[in-house]
């Protein structure tokens, strides 16, 4: 538990340099198990308040529940919900059929830059983690992206004994990622310390399956798994050696870094 | 290799430094090889692109994600990796070994307790080799092992491997850095990374793995004098709460806290926590806490909450060893923004005592620059004081980065307190507020009542540009508005609380700018803003108004200046005004600022912005 501790006093202190920091600042949430204990941490830091703007990038793929889920936390937690869609793609029928990484930049990653610039936000926050894949590995806790939203993993800026990049030139924004240090299972500990409420689309109901990672319907699958408690979703990951976003398509071959290049989460 | 894992009791930051190419990530690839950490298919998907490519497997590849890092065989940017080991969860930092990338192995290495220095055992002690090795004790990681690398190319000769440690050890006895193990390696063929090896039998010592088991956690710094930077004041709901990570220290209900350099006091009253039961009523080192106050004092970030007997230093300057980043050089008398701790105050280098080279720690005197991955010593001064520590006593507090237009461009240690000539002044005004007796009527009360807060309006410049004109009419502008403004003439207290100084002591500027500080401390007490010109001061202004800033902090001084030409304005100038024009609206600029800085303009809704703190 005091490792746990200790992942969420850097955590919150990231967030309050956030606040401090960013007049125009929201949150990613995508109401998966990393954003959702993102959120709950800035209720920590914030006492409870959640002093700004959630976004929801919808591609309209999603798990049903997953967007009842969200609407149903958003009244409970008073949130401020702001979703934003990329109509035009979808309009002219974007779907994954169109290449994986050609639906993921149009739908999520587009559909991401039209809402930071619709709502001219310069600070955003992600509750993405180093250990997920190789790209996130190299991540700063502050992450400029120019102003196409691009990210230049060549030249980052140096970050060092809790002081961030929190200076930026106009039309830039910087991305912010609290859960860096954080490792899957650490979330799903954290989720149990804290009786986090997540989607129980994480748990076995039966059919011997659950979803390890959550993602549009059509490119995320379940993997093969009997846990039906938080409990026992910390027991498997103890001894897996899958790795966690094999059931992401979108991981396939480059796909990660041409995505997160670009300005993907 | 099947793992038993246990519940993993803490988690341990470790980074990987060293020479380019004398084999950081094959050590990490090989590490997560050996202990069976790497997830299923890794190992295979990775060997399958290598044979696509038609080149050999490295262990590097494993986490050298970039394309381009894979193509040229280096690491670009530092990784960070995870693995479970006997109950403990180490986060590993591979850091990369090319100078061109140094601020990103200062961005990892700056985030460790432990260090694994890597040198090639063919290629012996290299540039990037001892440069690491110095900025680890910079850095503050202490803790380290070496690791002697490719001894299969040297036919795992104990000559070779001790010639190495005695040359490397020498080094960084001239800094006394001292490393726990040598350990002799093949990361490529996993000799003593996680199995012993069975080439060198002289060897007895720990392998890599034992030696990260043999890492320590940091030493708890609770056991330290409280050190807890203010991070931000929340008023969300009904509570006035501030917030801050406890550096150093433990703090509980009850105790009585200084924030320096402001010297404000009050006692904890709760410390506050979100879905926590029962509500805590402590907090130590390494807590990112919030604590409500007894006493609505208004304190801002970048003050240090202490207890008393355990004061910060506070000056306008400090010597301190800096390693530069920036894409230019940093220069003597550029302006820089500092940071320490959650302070941030625009700095200058007063001056360049030396440049260090980091190859033979010679020293270089007599420049005024220090170019990109130099390290230096140095003096800075502050526009405003800043509460600090000596780096060897407080870690979080006594160091520091620079920031050069947007970006971080250097950090360093602060070695030395540099006393300024505001000191003796500076003392007299601790003195004085620590024995401060108060009545029921808080400063919020006051600002409550009135509309807006305390500050003191000093008007500079040469003659018969138009201050004391200026002055009444910001006087007159600020009661019409339902201010409580006051003009405080010099003149007055020359003839009256001046009266008992000799004509010496009046030619002389000290005690005349004490005795005028002193009285703008009084009436900023009452809440008034003081409107005053430094008329009484002739020439000697500049360092008059330095003592009434000193005697009066907090409360902000907004600083105009007046002047005919295009002379330089004073240091610390808040506004500038091209002579006697149009007064009104130099009254208006001077609102403007006056709001700027949170004096006309209380906090509204739900972000508070505390300016200051009186």
């Amino acid at each position: 538990m005091k490792h746990l501790r200790q992942l969420e006093d850097q955590s919150v202190y990231i967030l309050r340099e956030a606040y401090k920091h960013f007049d125009n600042l929201a949150m990613l949430w995508s109401m998966g198990k990393d954003s959702t204990v993102l959120l709950w941490l800035a209720r920590k830091a914030f006492f409870g308040h959640v002093p700004f703007p959630l976004l929801h990038v919808d591609t309209s793929y999603k798990i049903p529940a997953m967007i009842e889920y969200r609407d149903r936390l958003a009244r409970e937690w008073r949130l401020n919900l702001v979703v934003g869609q990329n109509k035009e793609a979808l309009a002219s029928g974007m779907n994954h059929t169109m290449g994986r990484v050609v639906c993921c930049t149009a739908l999520k990653t587009n559909g991401l830059k039209q809402l930071l610039e619709h709502k001219g936000y310069t600070g955003v926050i992600l509750g993405v983690r180093a250990d997920e894949e190789g790209t996130r590995a190299k991540e700063r806790y502050f992450s400029p992206r120019d102003k196409h939203g691009d990210w230049d993993f060549r030249d980052q800026p140096p970050e060092l004994w809790d002081q961030y990049k929190t200076t930026f030139p106009p039309g830039t924004h910087i991305r912010i990622h609290p859960l860096l240090d954080w490792t899957e299972i650490n979330i799903w500990e954290y989720i149990k310390l804290e009786n986090i409420p997540f989607i129980d689309l994480y748990l076995d109901k039966g059919e011997g399956i659950r979803y390890r990672s959550l993602g549009c319907a059509p490119c995320t699958t379940p993997i093969k798994s009997t846990a039906k408690t938080v409990d026992e979703i910390i027991e498997e990951l103890r001894h897996t050696t899958v790795a966690e976003r094999s059931g992401r398509a979108q991981d396939e071959g480059r796909g990660m870094e041409l995505l997160r290049k670009d300005g993907y989460m | 290799m099947t793992l038993i894992e246990t519940k993993p009791s803490e988690n341990l930051n470790i980074v990987i430094v060293g020479h380019v190419d004398h084999g950081k990530s094959t050590l990490l690839g090989r590490l997560y090889a050996d202990t069976g950490s790497l997830p299923d298919g890794k190992l295979e998907k990775v060997q399958a692109i290598c044979k696509q490519q038609g080149k050999e497997f490295e262990y590097a590849f494993l986490f050298d994600a970039f394309l381009e890092e894979q193509e040229q065989g280096i690491t670009i940017d530092t990784a960070r990796t995870f693995f479970m080991w006997k109950g403990r969860q180490y986060i590993i930092i591979d850091a990369p070994g090319h100078k061109e990338f140094l601020k990103n192995m200062i961005s990892g290495a700056a985030r460790a307790e432990a260090a694994l220095l890597l040198i090639d055992a063919l290629e012996g002690v290299k540039e990037q080799s001892k440069k690491h090795g110095y900025l680890l004790s910079l850095l503050g990681v202490r803790q380290f092992a070496v690791v002697v690398n490719k001894m299969d190319l040297v036919g795992y000769r104990q000559d070779v491997f001790d010639g190495i440690e005695k040359e490397y050890r020498e080094f960084l006895g001239q800094f006394k850095a001292v490393p726990l193990q040598f350990i002799p390696v093949s990361a490529k063929l996993g000799d003593n990374i996680a199995n012993r090896s069975e080439q060198m039998p002289w060897y007895t010592g720990a392998t890599v793995l034992e030696t990260l088991g043999g890492f320590q956690k940091e030493a708890a710094r609770s056991e330290q004098p409280l050190r807890m930077p203010v991070q931000d004041v929340y008023k969300f709901d009904a509570r006035r709460i501030i917030t801050g990570r406890i550096a150093a220290g433990q703090l509980k209900v009850g105790d009585h806290l200084v924030f320096s350099p402001s010297n404000k006091r009050a006692n904890i009253r709760t410390v506050e926590a979100f879905n926590i039961e029962p509500q805590p009523t402590e907090g130590q080192a390494g807590q990112s806490i919030g604590v409500t106050l007894d006493d609505q004092i208004f304190v801002e970030r970048g003050e240090i909450a202490s207890h008393q007997e355990h004061l910060p230093s506070v000056s306008t300057a400090f010597r301190a060893n800096l390693f530069w980043l920036g894409k230019r050089p940093l220069e003597k008398e550029r302006k820089y923004l500092l940071r320490v701790a959650t302070k941030e105050v625009d700095c200058e280098v007063a001056s360049i005592h030396r440049i260090i080279d980091t190859m033979d720690l010679a020293q270089q005197q007599g420049s005024n620059t220090v170019n990109k991955n130099q390290v230096a010593e140095l003096t800075l001064r502050t526009k405003t004081p800043v509460a600090f520590d000596l780096s060897a006593s407080f870690e979080a507090t006594g160091r520091f980065v620079l920031v050069d237009e947007y970006d971080i461009a250097g950090g360093g240690i602060i070695t030395e307190l540099v006393h300024d000539d505001q000191e003796f002044l500076r003392e007299e005004a601790r003195r004085r507020d620590f024995a401060w007796v108060k009545g029921e009527v808080t400063v919020e009360d006051r600002a409550q009542q009135y509309g807006h807060r305390a500050a003191v309006v000093l008007i500079t410049g040469g003659r018969h540009t138009g201050k004391s004109f200026l002055a009444r009419t910001l006087e007159g502008r600020l009661v019409a508005d339902g201010r409580h403004g006051y003009l405080l003439d010099g003149e007055n207290l020359r003839r009256g609380l001046d009266a008992d100084l000799s004509e010496e002591e009046r030619g002389e500027t000290t005690e005349m700018a004490r005795r005028y500080g002193e009285v703008a401390r009084l009436l900023t007490d009452t809440g008034l803003i003081v409107v005053s010109t430094t008329n009484p001061f002739g020439l000697a202004y500049q360092e008059a108004s330095q003592a009434i800033r000193t005697l009066v902090h907090p409360a902000p001084v907004i600083a105009v200046h007046m002047s005919k030409t295009e002379e330089e304005p004073p240091p610390n100038t808040d506004v500038v005004l091209s002579g006697p024009t149009d007064f009104d609206a130099a009254t208006a600029r001077i609102l403007d600022e006056l709001k700027r800085r949170g004096v006309l303009a209380q906090a509204i809704g739900a972000k508070p912005v505390f300016q200051y703190s009186i």
